[in-house]
């Protein structure tokens, strides 16, 4: 074990991909020369050379729909976004393009393309780059979303993204990236669609995903020291596919649930996940399950307004004390 | 123009694959009247030229992408008619094994790499494929096929500067019928002509008549060679007109029947038919065998596209995700 950031993390994921399989390519805006705008692609330039770590311009559209397109040919490329925020303008490709290939052609081709991109806010940089549109993909059948929070999560899904044969979203996190954990030294496998217990309870469970554990695992800290509640943080890990059975078996030990989620909550994550309690553990369930989303307004500048728009260790902590209560 | 015995032979198979594409639309578009064809339905009738010039131009390594007017695209590279027309009707035997219908062909061992239904949105895809080639150092080509209409939104543009910026063997093919639906490019673009785009993105480019076979085969097997050297992108804009409607649902109302009745005289199977009988290659009995074997074709095509099952709703799910299918 090695302590590794979740940049660095991150970092290796590639890194190790590209020496195991000449096929892997990194496309991106900046992620050679500029190495990352914000450095994740450090050092990769100078070790593959401009074949394999490819700066592109700023088109959007171009460039994940030249990945798709190499990804139909066979290559296993590797799509930088710069932040979530500019997937938006590059929908068409992903929803229409990448996710339905392989459906709509019959199977006789599929993209194994991996996108990879950072949401969140917290930076003060306001309302067009302080998002969490992660779910909107989650939505979309042909496509799968993981959302990491530990940098050894992060190494170990990217890697198995890349394996992986079909398109998958990477959603990293801005207030991640310089987070610390222990990262195995050896190669691992995460499987993509597994859900992982962060933290043992009994007396509720708290679903999350990305930066939204580390919020959900301070408040059962807290739970736990001044009301002496026993909380279980559920790392969701990857949104689709959904790892229902560990979800479902939470619920079934603990009998009281929440979700966090550091976007709206609005036909979000937790709804979702609500739903599938609904359906499948009404009688597990001694009290109605909530949701903590961020703040329903375009995110402001101002650090104190940015700072109430975003989920809080102390709402995740009200809300729990309200779901026993 | 050499005419080789073999030559002889290819544009006689060249003429025949433009009768195919002809009368398989025509009975497609019967067919759709009849509701054996569903959803949208794009002929290619009047683009014969265009789809054949070009595409006889390709070898057996070059990857095509086109959009929703994709019929024709299929049969000339060498999809079974009735795989396609069995596509079209929704059946399992259809070459997208009917997931996809009329806009969504795709037929991997003929290098048919999709019809495809946003506007533009292949224009992209095709850049990576070509982004592949070069990557393996592979020495094909891909030719991407849009209309002009095409030429109007966001993603061509990033797609031609982004083959031009990396260097790859992309053939920008414009067919320009004309109308973008029922909109003209005096209406809706900012340049005339469609070619002169591609000067923005340094691109070697050129308008070429797309109701004459000979025109549009010699114009892009003189850009597929140079491509083959230089690995750089190319335009060509072949201009054309289409007979019918922009689909089966368009009542034409956004353009005059003599206005129709004028580019029929230009019909490009009749001008490639005279053409060959004035060189002594085509004469009134090899014609007429031509017509009678291709219906014979279309007919056993339709049949077996009305005879094939639908796919099992029990396969709904299908093709999803690659590992399920496995």
């Amino acid at each position: 074990m090695a302590t590794k950031t979740y940049r660095e993390a991150l970092n290796d994921a590639l890194r190790e991909e590209m020496h195991r399989d000449q096929d892997v390519f990194i496309i991106g805006q900046d992620v050679g020369k500029f190495e990352g705008a914000y450095r994740v692609t450090q050092g990769l330039l100078s070790e593959f050379g401009p074949k394999r770590v490819k700066d592109a311009p700023i088109s959007e559209t171009a460039i994940v729909g030249a990945g798709i397109g190499a990804a139909m040919a066979g290559l296993r490329p590797v799509v930088e976004f710069m932040t979530i925020n500019f997937t938006l303008v590059a929908m068409d490709q992903i929803v229409n393009h990448a996710a339905k290939i392989r459906y709509m052609f019959g199977g006789q081709v599929s993209v194994p393309l991996v996108m990879r991109t950072p949401g969140g806010g917290g930076q003060q940089l306001t309302a067009q780059h302080s998002q969490n549109l992660e779910h909107w993909f989650a939505h979309v059948p042909g496509l799968k979303v993981v959302a990491p929070v530990s940098p050894a999560d992060a190494k170990g899904l990217l890697k198995m993204a890349i394996r992986d044969p079909d398109p998958v979203f990477v959603l990293e996190n801005l207030a991640l990236y310089n987070t610390k954990g222990e990262v195995p030294d050896e190669d691992y496998e995460i499987p993509l669609g597994s859900a992982d217990v962060k933290r043992e309870g009994k007396d509720i469970s708290i679903f999350a995903h990305s930066r939204m554990v580390n919020v959900a695992l301070r408040a059962a800290e807290r739970l736990e020291d001044e009301e002496g509640i026993s909380a279980e943080v559920v790392d969701l890990r990857s949104l689709r596919p959904l790892d229902t059975e560990t979800i479902l078996n939470s619920v079934r030990k603990t009998n009281r649930a929440m979700t966090v989620e550091e976007g709206w909550a609005t036909f979000g994550v937790g709804g979702e996940i609500v739903s599938l309690l609904m359906d499948q553990a009404f009688d597990d369930l001694d009290a109605p399950v909530k949701r903590v989303g961020g703040e329903e307004v375009p995110m402001p500048y101002s650090k104190p307004l940015e700072r109430a728009a975003i989920p809080s260790v102390d709402r995740v902590y009200d809300v729990a004390l309200q779901v026993l209560a | 123009m050499a005419t080789t015995t073999e030559n002889k032979q290819q544009l006689l198979d060249n003429y025949r694959m433009m009768v195919l594409i002809r009368h398989f639309e025509e009975r497609a578009a019967q067919l759709y009247t009849q509701a054996h064809i569903g959803g949208y339905c794009h002929l290619n009738i009047g683009e014969e030229a265009t789809v054949v010039g070009a595409l006889s131009t390709l070898g057996p390594k070059d990857i095509v992408f086109t959009a929703y007017r994709d019929h024709g695209h299929a049969l000339a590279l060498g999809s079974d008619p009735g795989a396609v027309m069995a596509e079209l009707c929704g059946k399992a035997t259809g070459v997208s094994k009917g997931r996809g219908g009329s806009m969504h062909l795709f037929d991997l061992e003929h290098r048919l790499y999709g019809g495809y239904g946003i506007v533009g949105g292949h224009l992209p895809l095709a850049v990576g494929a070509a982004l592949a080639i070069q990557y393996r150092e592979e020495d094909g080509v891909v030719m991407c096929i849009f209309g002009e209409g095409a030429t109007n939104i966001g993603a061509f543009h990033e797609a031609m500067n982004m083959a031009k910026v990396y260097h790859l063997p992309v053939l920008f093919f414009c067919a320009n019928n004309q109308y973008a639906m029922g909109s003209m490019p005096e209406e809706d673009s900012a340049v005339p002509e469609m070619w002169m785009k591609a000067c923005a993105y340094d691109m070697a480019a050129e308008r070429i008549d797309g109701m004459d076979f000979f025109s549009v085969r010699e114009a892009t097997r003189r850009a597929v060679e140079r491509m083959r050297e230089t690995r750089e992108p190319m335009f060509l804009e072949a201009f054309t007109y289409r007979f019918r409607g922009h689909s089966m649902a368009d009542a034409g109302r956004y353009r005059s029947q003599d206005e129709v009745r004028e580019w029929q005289r230009r019909d490009p199977i009749q001008l490639l038919g005279r053409r060959l009988e004035e060189d002594g290659i085509l004469d009134t009995r090899t014609r007429e065998d031509i017509e009678k074997a291709v219906d014979e074709e279309v007919e056993r095509a339709t049949r077996f596209a009305l005879e094939s099952p639908s796919p099992e709703t029990d396969d709904l799910y299908q093709y999803v995700y690659t590992e399920e299918d496995e």
